[in-house]
């Protein structure tokens, strides 16, 4: 019987097109869900005809409560819900990292400006202030010194409440770059090297970061897999910096973008994802 | 031959490739706006300008 796979989605990037091409041509039915045309009917489930569904979506939210109403209804998605909630929060993946002795870099949570004041000050300059969900860098900030700290600290003030639940880091030093790998169930099928372009600390792809092949030592490929299974396991970037005393993991991303990584990289990264999706369905 | 748009912008009208999807961003030859596929139907091929960014967008 034909299997069939279903790709959530809201917008159709080199992504979304390289996974439903790698499904076709592996003979699985593909059907490219757009969930910003979807009503989703909460209270039955008869209109998901699919086996197994790859979310995709870039919105975080609208991600998140698609793959929590097709769950309830019995369906297969890569990610799970509660791999995205975890992934999509970053106390939540601190939580999860810690408790599965995975090093992470040192962390603080305050929920006033005055406590967030005290948490840079028990961490030491520069430290980081992230916000809980985000990506792609925005918000992210480095507090140089106790005036520039407390600018960046109260400018939060105006922005959403969940801005006032202040994730503060240690900055970690580091080479100017940092490494993303890429777990697929129970492999690390792919390692790059995000290069911080010139003038910025971060190394963001989406904000000039360059990406260079990056080899699958035994200790990236062991903290790789044991922060996968911290998240709850599925298909996920890892990012990892490169601290003088080893690996440190500090972020794991549920929908990791690859259009920058299949260009440098000798593996069908697309072409894995939708085995892993058929291997899922089987099960 | 591919499905012709026009651009919502400057008016110019293109192809896009015949396998092009909702939710794809093209972009117009002639100004470089980046454009959204909206619709992909019997009416042919509708574009309107893309969102730049959502705040919960990532990875």
């Amino acid at each position: 019987m034909t299997l069939k796979l279903g790709i959530l989605y809201d917008r159709a990037k080199w992504e979304e097109k390289a996974l439903k091409r790698e499904a076709e041509r592996r003979g699985l039915k593909v059907s490219m869900l757009n969930i910003l045309n979807s009503v989703m009917q909460v209270s039955d489930g008869n209109e998901f005809q699919e086996d197994v569904y790859i979310q995709r979506s870039l919105s975080f939210f609208k991600g998140l409560y698609s793959t929590a109403i097709l769950e309830h209804h019995g369906k297969t998605v890569i990610n799970s819900y509660k791999t995205s909630v975890t992934c999509g929060n970053k106390l939540l993946t601190t939580l999860a990292l810690v408790k599965h002795g995975v090093p992470t870099p040192k962390t603080f949570v305050a929920f006033s400006e005055e406590a967030a004041l005290k948490a840079v000050e028990a961490l030491g300059y520069p430290a980081i202030l992230k916000p809980i969900h985000g990506s792609w860098g925005r918000l992210v900030a480095i507090l140089n010194d106790p005036s520039s700290a407390k600018a960046i600290v109260e400018s939060r003030a105006y922005l959403h409440p969940i801005h006032k639940v202040f994730y503060i880091q240690e900055f970690v030093k580091r080479p100017p770059r940092d490494i993303r790998s890429f777990v697929v169930g129970d492999r690390v099928i792919a390692a790059i090297y995000r290069v911080a372009p010139k003038g910025e600390w971060r190394t963001n792809t989406t904000i000039g970061g360059r990406v260079e092949v990056c080899p699958i030592t035994d200790e990236l490929e062991d903290l790789s897999l044991k922060a996968a299974e911290a998240v709850g396991g599925g298909v996920l970037g890892v990012d990892i910096m490169e601290g003088g005393n080893g690996l440190i993991v500090h972020e794991v991303n549920h929908v990791p973008g690859f259009a920058n990584t299949a260009r440098v990289v000798k593996q069908n990264i697309p072409g894995l994802i939708v085995e892993y999706a058929r291997e899922l369905a089987k099960r | 031959m591919g499905k012709v748009v026009e651009c919502p912008e400057c008016l110019a009208q293109f192809e896009v490739p015949d396998d092009v999807i909702v939710g794809e961003i093209v972009e117009c030859p002639d100004c470089g706006a980046e454009l959204e596929v909206y619709e992909v139907g019997e009416n042919g091929v509708k574009v309107r300008v893309a969102t730049v960014e959502e705040e919960d967008w990532g990875e």
